[in-house]
């Protein structure tokens, strides 16, 4: 019996199939393209099927590890550039695994729910290929086992990204937000791309998991790593939106919700954490110092963003610096060690789930009110019950209230942060304070009150609530894997390290409750009643602050933009009017030129050897017609005078 | 017995008679009548070597040349008439069609 369950265990089961996860989206990317817009419906049957089967095969591929099974790890030969063999492959293992669920999972609910929400979009068609396809770029970051094939599905995300957040490009609010988005994640993309060179040359490989082993045996010097866990970390500044590359998060929200629930806080989003966790080895073989700079940048970007997030009208954007604010939660975690790791990635896993549901949720609000502003809303609760009560259950997991998913990993995350330095975990208790109470603050301006807009709202449909309430359950039900009475199952999956579990500490459980409480309840006195001027606006200068986003958009703005769009711009129509131009005009004197000397040579020596055969040939025959007069006997003279010449020349010579 | 020397000069003399003929002649009988010397002067310098090398063979040939005359002969004044019938001359001046 016990040689069969470990011989069970040892096969790599369904892991060995984790490619076709990745490839399914891929494929439904492909087939609504092509037939879309022939298939009833308009296409969204090819994305539900396929990453509903994705979905399925990720929880076999978890099932392996639920079993205690090991990684697996294969892959083929792609292409060869001089000693550099590139291939692609799939590394499988816990963590994989999970962030499969998430992907595939958060991925059917926004297939699902946009049936619905973008009923009667005019690009209908092309929204689900670009799901279709950020799905499989990321499901290839996820699987891949090398860093050429992760580049490659990172910058597709980013990519489907901006073609999705400029959706509706008609706007040109719209346009420039996907600009702005892919221009500031490119500004993180190029560091990135750089630490990866430096992994490539320092250890001749692409391969992630042989990186790791040749750090651990120590062929790669630690300011080798140093540089390359920087450069990397650039990467995940920009694209997970930390500070100071996270303006383009909040206008990322000018693109259709259910992509902004999808890319911009489950997935694409949490690729930057992802990546961090992935290479952890080279940050941890790195100086100390990049990981109190990971930290330092966290700790900053969580308390900042979740400033910004008091001030804010547009629900989206509230939401979206809540993502930046959470995942920089996780940021700082990373820079505590391997438990910290460990509960980030915990956090990554309820985050995903509950920030999609607050965004779907959120959709159903602003697709009943038609306006994403909260001045515009207000006593929602009772037209759109299922709504309502799904978007408190993911505001209250989203505050850290017991015993929802976000309560269990806020809490493994402040155990972690008390073990490593002080700074970082009362930055993050004051930050689970802050969300707290903007978290409240949004429930109580859309649910609550009176109606301040117009028309009469009514509940979403149910192509769009089922997937609200498919996440509810997981904002539950999913904390519980983490937690220490649930033997912490979350852990044994992820584990970097250290496989042990952060064990459960009363205090800590109780100041971050007491936060979130105190959150709440100073939330619900301040939103209670109904006031002319919401008192985060009237708190003077830190207001003006706060508002104008700590003038990072301004300094972006002028300091950067501006001056160099300005003198490009006049450099370029310098280059444009004398270089081009120039080059242009030249290439057409010379060509006239050319063709002149040409016509002349064509005129004078071709003509003229034509002509002149002609002419030749014309002025002979002229002479030689008179030979030909038609009189015989004139013939007979010259043939007998022939026969004479020809028998004088015979006899005498 | 007529000496060789002799046989030869009278057939260059009927020939050069001929010749005249078909080059100065207008009237195609006339013309033709000419080509009908040369070939008989032909026929006596066949004959004279014949004789003069005791080789009957060419006499043989006489014989055909004859022949193939008779038929020349037919053939020609069948394409006099015809130009007669056509436009009413024999003269061989007039009948220059043939020309640039």
């Amino acid at each position: 019996m016990v040689a069969a369950a470990e011989a069970v265990v040892a096969s790599p089961g369904f892991a060995k199939y984790a490619w076709i996860i990745a490839l399914l989206p891929m494929l439904s990317a492909a087939l609504t393209l092509f037939f879309g817009k022939r298939t009833p419906g308009r296409g969204w049957i090819y994305g539900v099927a396929t990453v509903g089967a994705g979905f399925v095969l990720s929880l076999l591929v978890l099932w392996h590890f639920v079993q205690g099974g090991g990684a697996y790890s294969s892959s083929v030969s792609w292409f060869r550039v001089g000693s550099l063999h590139l291939e692609l492959g799939q590394y499988v293992d816990g963590l994989t695994a999970v962030m499969l669920i998430v992907v595939t999972a958060v991925s059917l609910c926004v297939h699902v729910y946009s049936i619905g929400y973008m009923h009667g979009d005019e690009r209908f068609t092309w929204f689900y290929v670009s799901l279709s396809l950020f799905t499989a770029a990321m499901l290839n970051v996820v699987v891949a086992d090398n860093l050429f094939q992760l580049l490659v599905g990172w910058e597709v995300m980013g990519f489907c990204s901006y073609i999705l957040i400029g959706h509706w490009w008609e706007e040109h609010v719209n346009s420039s937000a996907a600009i702005k988005a892919f221009l500031t994640t490119r500004t993180g993309d190029i560091p990135f791309l750089f630490g990866v060179f430096v992994l490539i040359v320092a250890s001749g490989t692409t391969n992630i998991h042989q990186i790791g082993e040749m750090l651990g045996a120590g062929d790669i010097a630690r300011g080798t790593a140093s540089a390359a866990a920087l450069l990397l970390f650039g990467g995940t500044i920009g694209k997970s939106a930390q500070f100071p590359l996270h303006v383009w998060l909040p206008d990322a929200m000018q693109g259709p919700t259910p992509v902004s629930a999808l890319i911009h806080a489950a997935t694409m989003v949490a690729a930057g954490v992802y990546l961090v966790g992935r290479l952890f080895d080279v940050f941890m073989h790195a100086d100390p110092w990049v990981l109190q700079f990971v930290g330092i940048i966290g700790g900053m970007t969580a308390l900042g963003a979740g400033l910004l997030g008091l001030v804010q009208d547009d629900i989206k954007r509230v939401l979206a610096y809540s993502t930046i604010s959470q995942l920089a939660y996780m940021v700082s975690l990373m820079s505590v060690g391997p438990a910290g790791r460990n509960a980030a990635f915990f956090h990554l896993f309820t985050h995903a789930f509950f920030k999609a549901l607050l965004f779907l949720g959120s959709g159903s609000v602003i697709h009943a009110v038609h306006s994403n502003n909260m001045s515009e809303m207000g006593g929602l609760r009772r037209p759109m019950p299922v709504t309502f009560w799904t978007f408190l259950i993911g505001s209250a997991a989203l505050a850290g209230i017991p015993p929802l998913a976000g309560f269990w990993s806020k809490d493994e995350l402040l155990v972690s942060a008390s073990n490593g330095h002080q700074v970082v975990f009362v930055v993050l208790l004051l930050t689970a304070l802050i969300t707290a109470f903007y978290t409240t603050r949004m429930v109580m301006l859309t649910f609550f009150g009176e109606f301040r807009g117009h028309g009469h709202p009514h509940e979403s449909p149910v192509s769009m609530t089922a997937p609200l309430v498919a996440l509810a359950g997981a904002t539950v039900g999913v904390g519980f894997l983490g937690a220490s009475f649930a033997k912490a199952v979350f852990f044994k999956w992820v584990y970097f390290e250290e496989p042990e579990a952060i064990h459960f500490v009363p205090w800590v459980a109780a100041l971050s409750v007491g936060a979130a409480l105190l959150g709440v309840l100073v939330g619900y006195s301040v939103y209670r009643e109904a006031r002319e001027r919401d008192p985060v606006l009237a708190m003077g200068p830190l207001t003006t602050l706060l508002v104008r986003k700590y003038f990072l958009d301004d300094i972006y703005l002028k300091g950067i933009v501006f001056p160099i769009r300005d003198k490009v711009s006049a450099f370029v129509y310098w280059t444009n009017q004398n270089v081009l131009d120039g080059a242009v005009d030249g290439a057409g004197w010379l060509a006239k030129a050319v063709s002149r000397a040409v016509d002349g040579f064509d005129g004078s020596v071709v003509d003229g050897a034509v002509n002149g055969v002609a002419q030749t040939a014309g002025f002979t025959g002229g002479i030689l017609r008179y030979v030909q007069s038609g009189n015989v006997q004139r013939y007979a003279v010259l043939l007998f005078t022939g026969v004479v010449v020809l028998a004088v020349v015979f006899t005498r010579f | 017995m007529i000496r060789l020397p002799l046989a030869l000069f009278f057939s260059a003399v009927l020939f050069s008679a001929g010749v005249y003929g078909v080059l100065a002649r207008r009237n195609a009988v006339l013309v033709l009548m000419s080509i009908e010397l040369m070939l008989n002067a032909v026929n006596v310098n066949l004959v004279a070597f014949s004789q003069a090398w005791k080789n009957l063979a060419g006499q043989v040939f006489a014989l055909f040349l004859i022949a193939v005359a008779a038929a020349e002969v037919g053939i020609g004044l069948a394409i006099v008439i015809l130009i007669y019938r056509n436009r009413e001359t024999i003269n061989v001046d007039e009948v220059d069609l043939l020309k640039w």
